[in-house]
């Protein structure tokens, strides 16, 4: 095959099988100099923007959403095509047929979707309801199998934020498949595919293979419908810049139609697309200012993904994030940086379209990347706080150098990995349940199987492992059933069609598990062993709160005694996870990672032994407890570096927040400072980092006058958000955290 | 050997090139008026042997890269000067870039043993005349005078330092004088205008001890751009 499409790429085996990666190393150009040759936003870049911006600022006053269709289920094909402007736009495509209305998706659960109509004085129309009526959803089935003690742990906040009222989300389609290969193609390989299937003896996962290959075909199908709603036929490979653009874009967009997941991340496309762009660019095709005019119409479409959302989801996952992730840089295995033009281009969008916190920039670092690049992202960093970076050194190993990063820190290879996302389970609260014989602290219910609870009034740290060891092994099993079910469920009755038909059919899936609270427990541990703790008993026995006498060393110190204990107990629980088998094969992995959930986490946990107060905020992610830094954001960086990678293959979050003045004296001080700070992090093999470079007291004015700082932007464990969505309680956590303000 | 100290910041950004950990020693014998480390005075703290700081602080060498390193401060390190001397010697057979944060005020025969293995002097210039500096300082200017002629025989580069306090010390007569005073010694390489600031009052008010300053306002960077327009040196 030798399509006009890809005249003057250079061939490869790319061109035989689908293989985009070949195609990106075998024709990509590496860029090492600076952000001279950027362009400006174009006047007609700018009066979208202002539309836009007019939009974004009715939703706001519309209590953050514009309008629901709440007569049609989200689906590819289900809307009449929509426009931000259809005479000006160059990149076109939106989830329902007006810019900001969100369409309702019930597939992953009906009752979900009632609810989040309703919140915003809408109600789910007789018509939905009715054809949904003789439909499971997905959090119909997971209910049917659910065991009492999987809610009982559910309900009491030990495990939290599980996807079984909604679609998981945290699968990457391979978007860019679609403008390298078009349509055509790849349905002609997937029934490839089909055919091989169906000479294997049936056994239930074949047929399963079978039916979902099946579903794949038609709605990479449906893709097409979709796309010539709009005009084009996307059913050959794009033939120039501008129609590679569209084309992955129409295959994100018919993704967000298809699924509501919590995350829908991007991958890692700015790369891909350069080689288009330059090719246009040698051919006189286009100019710089219509390369970045073309990217930042992409990028504003982005800016317009929606989903609708209960606020308790809010409460959880604040700030309305759609997550879509945009992995930029890194190096590639044969030592060439996969830094080109258009890495440069896509973070550009940050000054030509305005700070924000969608799509989800993330700079994979490395300490190979070239030096321009490190500066002009560290002062993206200072401008903007709205991206963050991951460690290329410790992801390419095992990843490869074609990984994207879903929703904020979970590496997979693209179009090869999937994963079945797990939210999180609380940490800080099963060391509460250990010393409770399984009874909720809050509660007093039993939760967990009986077993002695602690006895005596001082608390000894050996016997306290070993109670922990108990309840670990329930927690585990409970977790991993929880999950199972979940999985199965959301195969069965919500699966990604659209996104899985940009994969190969033989993929490989992970499960991803999580922990909050870790710096909670680990500071509790450490409290045991060296301060004395007394256990504060209610009338019915219960332990409820503590008294903390003495100092102990507290995580953020780059004290071993308590970092230690850290990495020791994610360790622990990381293996005991490993222990029961997990869905459909999936390779266990586990993040620390809290999103916003470490207010909610909090809420539900009662007094810890480290001196916390029932229902205060955990930290956020892996960072150490607020205010218990005492040696200065190096040292908190250095017990974060030192959990390991090894057994959180699902990432490790990590906030920072600097005033600009602890920075440096000036602006170039400041970018070298960062370069370095990020520099010597991820030498140490850490995996994760949020950068916000601002003051408290900017973030006291947005607290106070939210309308004056409409787009102040902040990062918080794992995500940007604009800081104006998140809720007063979540704000006033952000603005308890450490900044870091040596001067 | 052993030294009193203050605090660990592992990330200072602004005292010296770089990054750099900052060692804050316990002890200072001036009583400078806009003082923001008042918790530093006292003689008392913890203790920590020469070589458990050594370990402490080298754990941030990765971030140092090409310019970062150590920094002493306090307090007056040079107080400590025994304990300087030998962390520092270690620091630079280590490899790790050490610079002095100090006023100069010490003994001389202290100040030459840790010199002997200093990168770089940072020294604050505070006040012009000797008739301020005793009256805002509490101290006789011609040790530090003193102190900086050492730096120059030594041959320790020197970057001059000087807190900006609107209407006390950003007199264009006084600025002018700092800027000549800076310039007269052969290894100066740059002078730092620090803006005033007032978040140290809360530490005051911790120590139940008044804030000469109190009633005087924050130094806007304004003032510091107009200010290094006025001298003309290298900054």
């Amino acid at each position: 095959m030798n399509h006009q499409a890809w005249k003057n790429f250079n061939g490869g085996n790319w061109q035989q099988t689908i293989d985009v990666r070949n195609f990106i190393q075998t024709n990509y150009k590496p860029y090492t100099g600076g952000e001279t040759f950027l362009a400006p936003a174009t006047e007609r870049t700018q009066g979208l923007m202002k539309k836009l911006n007019h939009l974004l600022e009715l939703e706001r006053e519309f209590g953050g959403v514009l309008d629901i269709d709440t007569q049609t289920v989200s689906s590819l094909t289900s809307y009449r095509p929509g426009y931000l402007d259809k005479e000006k736009e160059i990149i076109v495509g939106l989830q329902t047929d007006r810019p900001l209305k969100r369409g309702v998706n019930p597939f992953g659960g009906l009752n979900m979707t009632r609810k989040a109509c309703e919140a915003y004085g809408y109600r789910l129309s007789e018509k939905v309801e009715q054809e949904f009526q003789y439909r499971t959803t997905h959090n119909e089935g997971v209910f049917r199998a659910y065991s009492d003690e999987i809610k009982a742990a559910r309900h009491c906040g030990i495990i939290t934020g599980l996807p079984d009222a909604y679609g998981r989300g945290r699968i990457i389609g391979d978007y860019r498949r679609v403008a390298l290969y078009g349509i055509d193609r790849l349905i002609e390989e997937k029934k490839k595919d089909k055919q091989h299937a169906a000479a294997r003896s049936m056994e239930a996962e074949n047929v399963r293979l079978l039916e979902e290959l099946y579903q794949q075909i038609t709605f990479l199908g449906y893709l097409k419908e979709m796309a010539a709603l709009y005009g084009y036929d996307i059913s050959q490979p794009a033939q120039n810049a501008k129609e590679a653009v569209q084309w992955l874009y129409f295959a994100y967009l018919g993704a967000i139609k298809e699924q509501n997941g919590a995350a829908m991340s991007l991958g890692r496309v700015s790369t891909f697309l350069d080689i288009y762009f330059e090719r246009d660019l040698r051919d006189g095709l286009l100019t710089e200012a219509e390369v970045q005019e073309i990217v930042d119409d992409f990028v504003m479409k982005l800016r317009m993904a929606r989903h609708l959302r209960t606020p308790e989801y809010n409460e959880l996952f604040a700030g309305d994030p759609m997550w879509i992730t945009e992995a930029v840089g890194g190096m590639g295995e044969d030592g060439r940086t996969l830094v080109t033009k258009s890495s440069y281009r896509i973070l550009h969008t940050l000054y030509n379209l305005g700070s924000s916190a969608e799509p989800n920039l993330t700079v994979l670092w490395s300490a190979q990347l070239p030096e321009a690049f490190k500066r002009y992202a560290a002062k993206v960093s200072c401008d903007t706080d709205a991206i963050q970076y991951e460690n290329d050194d410790v992801m390419r190993p095992v990843f490869g150098d074609d990984y994207a990063v879903a929703c904020c820190v979970s590496a997979m290879r693209v179009g090869k990995d999937m994963q079945f996302f797990g939210a999180r389970a609380n940490l800080a609260k099963l060391l509460l349940m250990s010393l409770n014989g399984g009874r909720d602290e809050k509660s007093g219910k039993q939760i967990a199987p009986v077993h002695a609870p602690y006895e005596g009034e001082y608390l000894e740290y050996d016997k306290v492992l070993g109670l922990l060891d108990v309840y670990r092994e329930w927690l585990a099993k409970t977790y991993v059933g929880a999950m199972n079910i979940i999985h199965y469920m959301h195969d069965k009755y919500a699966y990604e069609k659209t996104q899985m038909a940009l994969h190969d059919t033989d993929v490989h899936r992970f499960m991803a598990f999580g922990i909050a609270g870790m710096s909670v427990l680990a500071d509790s541990l450490s409290a045991i062993k060296y301060a004395k703790v007394k256990c504060i008993r209610d009338d019915t026995g219960l332990i409820t709160d503590f008294e903390t006498v003495g100092e102990y060393p507290a995580f953020g110190n780059d004290d071993d005694r308590v970092d230690s204990i850290a990495q020791e107990q994610v360790r622990l629980f990381y293996e005991e996870l490993k222990k029961i088998p997990a869905y459909r094969g999936a390779e266990h992995t586990l993040s620390i990672l809290t999103i916003t959930s470490n207010v909610v986490y909090g809420k539900k946990t009662g007094a810890t032994p480290d001196g916390r107060k029932a229902g205060e905020p955990f930290a956020p992610g892996a960072n150490p407890m607020h205010n218990r830094e005492k040696n200065g954001a190096l040292a908190a960086l250095n017990s974060v570096a030192k959990l390991s990678y090894d057994v959180c293959k699902d990432g490790i979050s990590n906030t920072f927040s600097i005033v600009p003045q602890a920075l440096g004296h000036g602006e170039e001080e400041r970018y070298g400072n960062l370069v370095s700070i990020l520099d010597g992090y991820f030498l140490q093999k850490a995996h994760h980092i949020n950068v916000n470079v601002l003051n408290r007291e900017t973030l006291l004015k947005a607290y106070e006058d939210p309308e004056s700082y409409p787009n102040l932007t902040i990062r918080v464990s794992g995500y940007a958000v604009n800081f104006h969505k998140l809720s007063k309680q979540q704000q006033r956590e952000v603005l308890s955290r450490t900044f870091h303000e040596a001067m | 050997m052993s030294g009193i100290i203050h605090s660990f910041q592992s990330l200072g950004a602004v005292d010296g090139p770089g990054l750099r950990c900052v060692v804050f020693l316990q002890g200072c014998t001036l009583r400078c008026a806009y003082c923001h480390n008042p918790d530093t005075w006292s003689t008392s703290g913890r203790e920590f042997r020469v070589e458990e700081v050594f370990e402490k602080v080298t754990r941030f060498r990765p971030y140092f890269g090409k310019e970062g390193g150590v920094t002493v401060s306090g307090g007056e390190p040079l107080l400590q000067w025994e304990f300087v001397a030998e962390l520092f010697r270690r620091l630079k057979a280590a490899g790790v870039h050490t610079a002095l944060d100090t006023a100069g005020i010490g003994s001389l025969e202290g100040a030459r043993a840790v010199l002997k293995f200093t990168d770089l002097v940072l020294c604050d210039l505070k006040f012009s005349t000797k008739e301020d500096y005793l009256r805002y300082s509490g101290a006789d200017r011609n040790r530090v005078t003193n102190f900086l002629e050492l730096t120059e025989e030594m041959g320790v580069p020197l970057w001059v330092r000087h807190v900006v306090v609107p209407g006390l010390t950003d007199g264009r007569d006084h600025i002018l004088r700092i800027a000549a005073d800076a310039r007269k010694y052969s290894n100066f390489q740059k002078l730092e205008l620090l803006p005033f600031h007032k978040i140290c009052a809360a530490k005051y008010d911790q120590m139940k001890i008044p804030f000469p300053l109190r009633d005087f306002d924050e130094c806007p960077q304004e003032k510091i751009e107009a200010l290094y327009g006025l001298m003309n040196v290298p900054r």
